[in-house]
């Protein structure tokens, strides 16, 4: 932005800008008069050049000290304590804990009672401690780095980062981090150029070029300091935006200078290619941009934990009610009893002094049990099951990360996890928002077509390596000579068209409109923002990147960097023509036009912005004439097309021949527009016009004056802009090819197999989408297609009602509610039957059919969804949107991605997945319930706003039906296994209690109950968590359908929960009852009991969970036989210890082993309480066998046949889109 | 991370650092160790049920008949052994609490089947809660080891006499059973072995040689008028040697409880009359506790007990009918395994969206 020359434009032009009549005073007096003048910027902060002092004096800047760590060593207690209780849970355990500790409630022994919240907040305190170590460490090494400062001997001089001030001037070598955000004065290129790369700021990797204004870049440190004011916004977090302006003293008065994004080089980012950079310190420390963005990943809840958390409510209920049973119970028995409570042996109210030993009445014991209860059967509300499912998705991300089938070599990434607690929403993904660039397609562009003057050339089959000399296909020898006699070659190559080729090679009298060729080819070079940098290699063989402007000879290539692939692509294709970009600055662009070198003055830039959707830049060419050079979407370049009416049409008027050609030129375009759309290209226009001297100086006050504003600059640029934006001579247009990513097609029949709805969302024209859409499977010939493409409400309404009425979508407001919620419950109520196929005929039969029969597509435009996504028409799209099979928008704007799939997300309640790769998804990965960001060629910030990251789309497939499908059913059954666990434990003290006259009683030692869940039981769960597999992911990938099994939570469901809960209490009975009734009227004692009870319990929740174990490796049998034997190896070293605590139940353990018949009623309790359950398995594996259960099956016993991938044929395109051939039922597969 | 992308547009700064980020390749990162993935086919559900079955009949037969082996008198005396005036329960909590009266009866136990020696003598209470959470807790078991204790605040209120601490103090220990039985057949005197009842890990580590009763509020008869609890001990004997305070420390895990009294090593021949004379000392009354005294032989698997085995018969019976049920279920539901046309979207195949074949 805003990179203008001064040189040319006489100095009035400058000075009558918006700021710019300050004069040179008592500099006091002209600074309270800038404020006076600037009390609509109230943010702005002013920076005096190399004077801090002054500069910090009235405002108060961070300095360049920088803390990420959250913790001092004082703080950390405190701080981290009061982070950890923000969980409920915790609060829960901690006033448990407290009621402990009253005497009356002393349930746990003191400390006992502390140890699993100790344990908890101890391991999270420990893990949080180390994290911020790091940080600390980190912190420290960026402080301590050192900086060349100017000090105020004017010499440059080491100084610590901390210390560095804003104001202050500092100097950066090559290779280095720039230490704050500064302003660029100068650099060693002798044209205030500089190259960073941003990697460490947004990931981006290729080289951007940063600029110095003329008029400080001769400032060179030999020369002395400078002074001057700097102006800028407040600190804010958008790295890709700043404004401010510069006020330099000059001869007679204060000039002012626009700066803007290009001439701000950013902390963190890395000085490349220029041996030195001086800027002035601007934003430092924790006000820097990319401090301001260093705020953490937001969290999202997994809609497993949303459930989880209703039914831990269940749990509550149970809780209490069985507390109450408790405490009514207690009080009960102490009323009944009350006469004698003294003399009964066991409740000695009275102490031995005479007085009440607490002793709190009937009402108060019951209340006291009530409380007791609470605190003896807490672990109902699992607490460890918080730190397990950390611990599983922990490991279940380990092994996404590390799965060698999601590892891109060609973008050597690997996959990232970046949200660490929604693995298990992957498998639960019901739709799938898709952009096109980059995301379905490679982002990789290619020059393909060009269509100049009406002519199409698009008979590129002859491939230049300019770098390389090498030509692949017939050329011509004369012009291959010319094409590739520069010293300095692009190494990049591109496919040409021989016939162009030819003509722009060629004498002029064979091309009848040369000029129109070289305008376009000037295009083409010019009108991007494309950086060459020039590659040398060195003796030795290594690549050596060197400064642009060292015109010294030799050879090597140039490499364009830039942000935008389609230029990259357009600045190769037009050096393989032999137009050579050679040079860039902020003033001129150096082009090698076969052979001849050019210099072509840049007076400037319009940049793209989304509402023009167009480029434009203004150059003065080599023989004095001023064009105005254009390329942009056809939708709004074609609009600008001339002759409009102003005086200067009117010479071109004169010749009603040239009309007459450019009409043509027009029809013809459009016509190969439409082609290249078709074919998938992305299609630009091109156009150019000659600028009046009156139109240069007009437009050039305009956009001076926007260049400097801090205030709406964007607006008033896009202003400026708009006044040379007309009466463009149309040349043509380009065709870029965007090749379809490897395997997308496949990737996206597998997943609609698997019931996922895939929706695409994206920038291009409709026929570009449409033509997608065709080449990656997602539109099929058979498909009705919906086309929605209006401009007003009104008709809007009229084609979506239009649509509906007659593919006999219903209009179903309020049906739609109750269909939704009886959706719900059926699909809890059909668990057991789900697979049978009565069931599955009856109810989605008619639904079945009607899906077959109508095998819609909705492609619906950006400007109707403007209106489609309002209040009024939004349910009426969503019904239409989700009875298609397909929906295509095309020509959105980024927010109107995010509305869509908020849409959906509220008004389906499915999980939405979004998943794309550029600046514009981002609204969209954040609104969606899982984002995905594929880090690709366009920068890093869709990855940076995801949840998860790829390399490539087609790892999608694995991602969601592979690791999803594991990821949800590892997780669904650790929380149903869970709760089971911890209740069954629970039930089964609390059957003890009725036989304790409902005191709170344990046979369990305090020990035992504390670690039964964090220490007997705890490792299988997490060990099964992370790694059992149901199915290997051929089987998966195989029938995809599988994937169904999270859509419709067959594995966590509030039916399984109650069926889970029903189990549970079998078990507690048995396990209760069957030790009870053994040792009913004998000598056992409450200890010897008590362990029993502990073994049994262990053993039964172990093999409960054994049971139920798909996959047994080395690992799970480990973690299942040596926790179960860790158990009894405890019971043995506990009841060996004479340790006061240890002491009630010393060497029962022993005791009871040396007796058959503890044995005898051990084996009785475990096989007895899990009696029904495996009967139960078995038979509904037999007569009702999940799919997931006949999948497994038939992997164990080797019946699928694992056949390569189906080969998927693209369809050929349609003769016509409007066409569509009678639907049929199959897929051809 | 950061993609430095090796296309071509990446260029020289893809070249200058080329470090692959592929994951290593191990088998435990793909999640391909080998496994055994077990399958319950129709023959492994047969084989483990009749497994099971197998294996607990015998042992129910074997269990029941050790059961069965046992010989056992059980006469409840607390009822016979009153004055026959005593109908209210407050009558008979105060004449249980008279300290002065003395409280002998005969009870007459008729062996019926040959008992073999030993014989185990048990007494047996009811509804006694020794369970009871503010029970278990009021002991102080340093105190019993003989450790030097100040603390004692779990014993309360039985923590100290007049400040004073109580040894060995709490609940349990003032609650001591102190009904006493004396055997004889026609006249004679049978000798009751009351060594070696304790476990022998409590004597040797729970309980101190060298402490001896202290301020034992039973001891001194009046201290708690009306609130007398269970046994004096004899403040010379020290703990260690108290074996029925030690079989009573033991709290029993439910209400109804034996604790082991004595030994006879002496067989007794069907159709002896036994005598027990019982000192019925013990307050029962307020809560309706029954008391019991059991004479019992042994067997390999303890005491009379007629559930284990008969579960285990029951349930080996019940696996060996499973067995056959699921032999059915095979057969009329001969699903074969693994078959994909069962999969849901194979059988839906007349609405036919995805075909295959």
């Amino acid at each position: 932005m805003g990179s203008s020359s001064s040189s040319r434009i006489p100095r009035h032009v400058t000075d009558e800008t918006a700021f710019g009549s300050s004069r040179r005073g008592s500099r006091r007096v002209s600074d309270t008069r800038r404020l006076s003048q600037r009390e609509d910027l109230p943010d702005s902060r002013f920076i005096y050049i190399n004077n801090p002092d002054r500069t910090n004096e009235n405002y108060t800047m961070a300095g360049n000290k920088v803390r990420t760590s959250k913790y001092t060593l004082i703080s950390f207690v405190p701080r981290n304590l009061f982070e950890q209780f923000h969980r409920y849970a915790y609060i829960y355990f901690l006033i448990l804990v407290i009621l402990n500790q009253i005497p009356q409630l002393a349930v746990f022994g003191r400390f006992a009672s502390l140890i699993p919240l100790i344990l908890v907040l101890v391991i999270t305190a420990i893990k949080d401690g180390f994290e911020d170590w790091g940080r600390h460490r980190s912190d420290n090494r960026e402080n301590n780095r050192l900086a060349l400062v100017l000090d105020h001997d004017g010499q440059y001089t080491d100084k610590k980062w901390k210390h560095i001030r804003v104001g202050e001037m500092v100097k950066v070598h090559a290779n280095e981090t720039v230490p704050c955000d500064m302003v660029l004065l100068g650099t060693s290129d002798p044209s205030g150029v500089a190259y960073v790369e941003t990697l460490n700021l947004d990931g981006e990797s290729n080289l951007k070029s940063r600029y110095a204004r003329q008029e400080t870049s001769n400032q060179h440190p030999e020369v002395g300091p400078l002074t001057g004011l700097i102006v800028c916004k407040a600190p804010d977090r958008n790295i890709y935006e700043f404004s401010a302006y510069m006020e330099l003293p000059a001869d007679s008065q204060d000039i002012q200078i626009p700066l803007g994004q290009n001439n701000i080089i950013l902390r963190g980012c890395e000085v490349k290619n220029t041996s030195w950079v001086v800027g002035v310190v601007v934003y430092a420390g924790r006000e820097t941009k990319a401090m301001l963005n260093s705020s953490g990943a937001q969290s999202k809840r997994s809609k497993l934990e949303h459930y989880m958390n209703r039914e831990t409510g269940w749990l509550v209920v149970f809780l209490v009610v069985i507390c109450f049973v408790g405490g009514l119970g207690m009080g009960l028995w102490v009323a009944a009893n009350y006469d004698y409570l003294n003399i009964i042996l066991y409740y000695k109210k009275t102490s031995s002094n005479g007085g009440n030993y607490l002793f709190a009445g009937s009402v108060g014991e019951g209340i006291f049990g009530f409380l007791s209860c609470v605190i003896r059967f807490q672990i109902m509300i699992p607490l460890s099951l918080y730190i397990s499912m950390e611990l599983v998705r922990l490991g279940q991300s380990y092994f996404m990360i590390r799965d060698t089938e999601m590892y891109d070599a060609a973008s050597n990434s690997k996959f990232q996890c970046r949200a660490l607690n929604i693995n298990e929403d992957l498998g639960q993904i019901k739709y799938l928002f898709s952009d096109k660039t980059g995301t379905l397609t490679e982002n990789k562009m290619e020059f393909h077509t060009a269509s100049i003057d009406g002519v199409d050339y698009s008979n590129t089959k002859v491939v230049i390596e300019p770098a390389t000399g090498k030509i692949e296909g017939s050329i011509t020898p004369e012009d291959s000579q010319i094409l590739t006699k520069q010293a300095w070659k692009p190494n990049v190559g591109a496919k040409v068209d021989p016939d162009l080729v030819h003509l722009l090679t060629g004498r002029p009298s064979t091309a009848p409109r040369r000029d129109a060729l070289f305008d376009y080819m000037l295009v083409l070079v010019a009108c991007n923002t494309i950086v060459p940098t020039r590659v040398k290699k060195t003796a030795s063989g290594q690549l050596e990147m060197e400064a642009v402007n060292s015109m010294e000879d030799g050879s090597g290539f140039i490499e364009y960097q830039g942000e935008s692939p389609d230029e990259q692509a357009l600045v190769a294709a037009a050096a393989a023509y032999g137009f050579t970009l050679l040079e860039r600055t902020s003033a001129n662009i150096v082009v090698n036009v076969l052979g001849e070198v050019q210099r072509y003055e840049v007076l400037g830039i319009h940049e793209f912005d989304s509402v023009r959707k167009c480029m434009s830049v203004v150059v003065e060419c080599p023989d004095g004439t001023i064009k105005l050079l254009v390329k942009g979407a056809d939708s709004t370049v074609l609009n600008l097309i001339g002759p409009g009416d102003d005086e200067n049409t009117a010479e071109r008027r004169e010749s009603a021949e040239q009309l007459q050609w450019q009409a043509e030129v027009r029809e013809q375009t459009l016509k190969h527009l439409d082609k290249y759309a078709r074919e998938g290209l992305r299609t630009l226009v091109i156009a150019s016009r000659v600028l009046t001297q009156k139109e240069v100086e007009d437009w050039h006050f305009h956009y001076a004056k926007a260049s400097t504003a801090l205030h709406d600059r964007v607006g008033m640029l896009r202003n400026a802009a708009g006044l040379v934006e007309n009466n463009l001579v149309l040349l043509g247009a380009s065709g870029i090819e965007d090749r379809l990513q490897d395997g997308v097609p496949e990737t996206i029949a597998l997943l609609r197999e698997a019931g996922i709805k895939v929706w695409v969302l994206t920038g291009d024209k409709q026929e570009t989408a449409i033509s997608i859409g065709f080449s990656c499977l997602l539109l099929t010939q058979d498909m009705q297609q919906i086309i929605i493409n209006e401009s007003t409400i009104e008709s809007c309404r009229a084609a979506i009602a239009d649509a509906k009425r007659k593919y006999g979508i219903l209009p179903t407001q309020k049906k739609r509610k109750w269909f939704s919620i009886k959706h719900q419950n059926s699909v809890e109520a059909s668990i057991p039957t789900l697979n049978d196929s009565h069931y599955e005929n009856s109810a989605n039969h008619e639904e079945e059919m009607e899906r077959v029969h109508r095998s819609l597509a909705l492609i619906i435009d950006g400007n109707s969804l403007v209106h489609a996504l309002s209040k009024e028409l939004e349910q009426d799209l969503f019904e239409l949107a989700t009875a298609c099979r397909v929906v295509i928008c095309c020509r959105v704007a980024p927010l109107q991605k995010a509305g869509i799939v908020s849409l959906v997300k509220r008004r389906a309640r499915e999980m939405t997945l979004a998943v794309g790769d550029g600046a514009n998804d981002v609204s969209m990965i954040q609104m969606a319930d899982v984002g995905v960001g594929i880090s690709g060629q366009e920068g890093r910030q869709a990855v940076m706003a995801s949840d998860f990251a790829l390399g490539q789309f087609r790892f999608l497939k694995r991602l969601l039906l592979v690791h999803g499908h594991w990821n949800y059913q590892r997780l669904a059954y650790m929380v149903l296994y869970n709760f089971y666990r911890n209740a069954v434990f629970v039930m089964m003290l609390f059957w003890f209690i009725l036989y304790s006259a409902f005191s709170p009683s344990s046979a369990l030692t305090d020990w035992n109950l504390i670690f039964f869940s964090l220490l007997y039981t705890a490792v299988p769960t997490i060990v099964v968590g992370i790694l059992d597999k149901d199915l290997s992911h051929k089987t998966l990938l195989q029938y995809p359908q599988l994937y169904a099994v999270g859509q419709r939570e067959e594995t966590y469901n509030q039916r399984l929960f109650w069926v889970t809960m029903i189990d549970t209490l079998w078990q507690s009975l048995v396990l209760f009852y069957v030790p009870y009734f053994v040792y009913r009227v004998s000598e056992v004692d409450l200890y010897s009991l008590g362990f029993l009870f502990c073994m049994a319990v262990v053993i039964v929740v172990n093999i409960h969970l054994a049971m139920d174990i798909n996959r047994w490796t080395w690992i799970e049998h480990a973690a299942i036989w040596l926790s179960t034997l860790a158990t009894f190896i405890c019971q043995l070293i506990m009841d060996a210890m004479t340790i006061p605590d240890l002491l009630p139940n010393h060497w029962v353990s022993f005791h009871m082993c040396g007796e058959l018949r503890f044995w005898f009623a051990l084996l009785l309790t475990v096989i007895l309480a899990l009696l029904p359950r495996f009967c139960i398995k078995i038979l509904k594996q037999r007569i009702w066998p999940s799919d997931v259960h006949i999948a497994r099956e038939a992997e164990i016993l080797g019946h699928i046949r694992h056949q390569s991938q189906p080969s998927l044929e693209l369809h050929e395109l349609p003769p016509s889109m409007a066409n569509s051939s009678p639907p049929s039922a199959a897929v051809s597969v | 991370m950061n993609g430095a992308s090796t296309s071509e547009t990446g260029g020289p700064v893809s070249i200058l650092k080329k470090e692959s980020r592929r994951p290593k390749y191990t088998k435990f990162t793909q999640q391909e160790l080998p496994a055994c993935k077990p399958l319950l086919t129709p023959g492994w559900v047969i084989a483990i049920f009749l497994t099971v079955g197998v294996i607990f009949v015998p042992i129910g037969v074997v269990t029941l008949l050790a059961s069965n082996s046992v010989v056992q008198i059980v006469q409840r005396y607390d009822d016979t052994c009153l004055p026959a005036n005593l109908t209210t329960k407050d009558a008979q909590v105060s004449y249980i609490q008279n300290p002065s009266t003395v409280k002998k009866f005969t009870v007459i136990l008729n062996v019926v089947k040959y008992m073999k020696s030993p014989v185990y003598v048990y007494y047996e209470l009811d509804n006694f809660y020794q369970n009871h959470r503010r029970y278990v807790k009021s002991r102080n078991d340093q105190q019993l080891r003989g450790q030097n204790v100040t603390d004692l605040s779990a014993c309360k209120p039985e923590d100290r006499v007049n400040g004073l601490p109580i040894t060995p103090c709490g609940l349990i220990a003032w609650s001591l059973f102190n009904d006493t039985y004396a055997f004889s057949i026609a006249a004679q005197n049978i000798t009751v072995n009351k060594t070696g009842i304790a476990w022998k890990s409590d004597v040797d580590k729970k309980f101190g040689s060298s402490v001896f009763p202290q301020n034992f509020p039973n001891n001194n008869g009046s201290a708690g008028a009306g609130l007398i609890g269970g046994a004096a001990l004899q403040t010379n004997v020290s703990l260690d040697m108290d074996e029925d305070l030690i079989v009573w420390m033991r709290t029993a895990a439910l209400p109804t409880f034996r604790k082991l009294w004595g030994r006879i090593e002496q067989e007794f021949q069907p159709g002896t009359n036994i005598s027990v004379t019982v000192q019925n000392q013990y307050n029962t009354y307020s809560f309706g506790g029954k008391k019991k005294l059991i004479l019992s032989t042994t067997s390999w698997l303890g005491g009379k007990n007629v559930f284990l085995g008969t579960a285990y018969l029951a349930m080996g019976l019940i696996c060996i009918f499973l067995a056959f049920f699921f032999f059915l279920i095979h057969l009329r539901n001969p699903r074969p395994l693994g078959d994909p046309s069962y999969l849901s979207w194979n059988r839906k195949n007349n609405t036919g969206e995805y075909l295959r074949t």
